[in-house]
């Protein structure tokens, strides 16, 4: 071990919050686009499913092109993979690592810490709402309804499932809430009316509609497919997830 | 000039349930100083650690970190900036590469030091592109008093810094804590090897069962050797009060085991030519004569009867 010069003497302080905030969320980011096995929940899996979907004719479409039906429903699941599954599978691991007692030794306040992961988290579904909505673009996507309510949806779907991804982080060991977390996922994609319409779940019909995924992709579809204005039953579903995974969350959130 | 201690601890409580971890400890850790908090495992030093840098809430008793109490909100976040951590169980991302943690933790100082220099400062400058799942145990543990330090803190605690490091690594450890002292920081480390303790340490608080067994610097502890030990061998059943009565009063003496002898007191000349001239003076040889100074582990066996390593 050499023995380089080192200034060691004190001179605390702690960097601006905007400062730490950008590189939790580049450090955030990096980490998600980092992980393959996340890339295959959030990128492979929606863009193959749409792909899929589109060129094969099996799926009962209430009557849509494929495509104008498919595509809400994939990103009700892009935003699924990454709210729930990926940020409860990450911060599920590195509770169990002890990052973020590392973390809390520092001068980052949690408060940051949170606003990184989900500015991580936008970061994320930018790229993949972008490349959904590329890919189904070139399928010959015509989307309907108002922007404005689609950033809506898109805004409390993404606190709803980063809810229950931190609730589910918070409070089970590491290995569980990764197989968990798949697993939710797979019944999500199923019973959330991401590729199968509510209509043709017959007894499970209303569970679907309850679900948050198939709250969401039921009022993505509304608007982008039925040019609806702003679907309140669905929003009133979405916000009533949104408040128990957020408050649950907050009670039981174990930081080690 | 008398300054305010970097740490100071009165009569602070601690139970999980009914287990009490510590119990009305009463401590001091002078400013620019390494004060180690030494003792065995479960004696209660992480608790009262983790108590002192705000993880973990007290049951009663008094702290003061840079005057500040971390049990308040508010002290907390002051002290997060002005205090590095050392945590016993420290992780880092797993998915980050050692230098990418280290620069991320820096960034979030205001006078960081130079990622580069401290990694090479503490060999982990190959090692910086390692992921973190991949480092040794012994660099995953120098990546973590790195953490500590990176922040330029006033005052460092320091939990088991030496675990799991090799003989190489934890000089250059050593070398750092000295070096950080020297520059005016405050160290506060833990220690279960009263060997560590002996060569860091400015101020010792022995610590066992959750209570202050002693403390003081390593020579007051061990009595700077004005309270020396010789040994030596010699037959079985020789009369220890004759040679007690030609050495000077509050001189010890004892046969145990049996054909090896302890004296403990002034060690000088005079004690020396009293022992060979008593034991000549009954035709024994004395061999093996050696001359030593009491350690930490002869204290913390005297005060408690038990074995500091246990």
């Amino acid at each position: 071990m050499s023995t380089v010069a080192l200034d060691l003497s004190p001179a605390p302080g702690r960097a601006s919050y905007a400062r730490m905030l950008a590189r939790q969320t580049w450090t955030e980011t990096l980490l998600t686009l980092r992980r393959g096995e996340s890339l295959l929940l959030t990128l492979v899996i929606p863009l193959g499913l749409l792909g899929f979907f589109c060129a094969v004719d099996v799926l009962p479409t209430e009557g849509a092109r494929r495509v104008d039906f498919l595509t809400p429903g994939i990103l009700a699941l892009a935003i699924t993979s990454t709210g729930f599954t990926g940020l409860a599978i990450a911060t599920g691991f590195e509770r169990s690592y002890g990052v973020l007692r590392r973390l809390g030794a520092t001068p980052l306040p949690r408060g940051v810490l949170l606003a990184g992961k989900t500015l991580a988290v936008v970061a994320v579904e930018l790229v993949q709402l972008a490349l959904i909505a590329l890919l189904a673009a070139a399928l010959g996507w015509h989307a309907h309804g108002s922007p404005a309510a689609v950033v809506l949806l898109v805004v409390v779907g993404t606190v709803t499932f980063c809810g229950l991804g931190l609730l589910m982080a918070g409070t089970l060991p590491a290995l569980v809430t990764l197989a968990a977390a798949n697993g939710i996922y797979l019944v999500l994609l199923l019973l959330g009316a991401v590729v199968i319409p509510a209509s043709k779940l017959g007894a499970l019909e209303g569970l679907s509609r309850a679900l948050p995924t198939g709250a969401l992709a039921h009022a993505l579809r509304r608007v982008l497919l039925d040019g609806a204005s702003l679907p309140g039953a669905d929003l009133g579903i979405l916000l009533g997830w949104a408040v128990a995974a957020l408050t649950a969350a907050a009670l039981t959130f174990r930081w080690e | 000039m008398t300054a305010e201690p970097a740490v100071s601890v009165g009569g602070l409580r601690k139970a999980y349930g009914p287990v009490v971890a510590v119990d009305g400890l009463t401590f001091e850790a002078p400013a620019g100083a390494v004060t180690a908090v030494l003792g065995p495992n479960g004696a209660g030093k992480t608790t009262t650690v983790e108590i002192c840098e705000g993880f973990r809430a007290r049951d009663g008793g008094d702290v003061r970190v840079l005057g500040l109490d971390p049990g308040t909100r508010a002290a907390r976040a002051a002290l997060r900036q002005r205090v590095g951590v050392m945590p016993q169980a420290g992780g880092a991302y797993p998915g980050l590469r050692a230098g990418e943690m280290l620069r991320l933790v820096a960034g979030h100082y205001a006078n960081p030091l130079p990622v580069p220099a401290l990694l090479e400062r503490l060999g982990l400058a190959e090692a910086a592109h390692t992921g973190f799942r991949k480092l040794s145990g012994g660099q995953q543990q120098r990546l973590s008093l790195a953490l500590a330090v990176v922040g330029r803190p006033e005052l460092a605690f320091l939990d088991e810094p030496s675990a799991g490091l090799d003989v190489q690594a934890r000089h250059a450890m050593w070398d750092l804590v000295r070096e950080l002292r020297t520059c005016g920081v405050s160290i506060v480390l833990t220690t279960h090897d009263m060997a560590e303790a002996e060569e860091l340490a400015d101020h010792v608080v022995i610590v066992d069962r959750g209570r202050i067994v002693a403390s003081g610097t390593v020579a007051a502890l061990t009595r700077g050797g004005a309270d020396g030990q010789l040994r030596f061998r010699a037959p079985t059943g020789l009369d220890l009060e004759q040679l007690l009565s030609a050495l000077p009063v509050g001189t010890r003496a004892k046969e145990s085991p049996s054909g090896h002898y302890l004296v403990e007191g002034e060690v000088d000349p005079a004690l020396l030519a009293a022992v060979t001239s008593w034991a000549a003076s009954q035709r024994a040889l004395v061999e093996d004569l050696r001359v030593e100074q009491r350690t930490l582990e002869d204290t913390f066996l005297e005060l408690t009867g038990r074995d500091l390593r246990a």
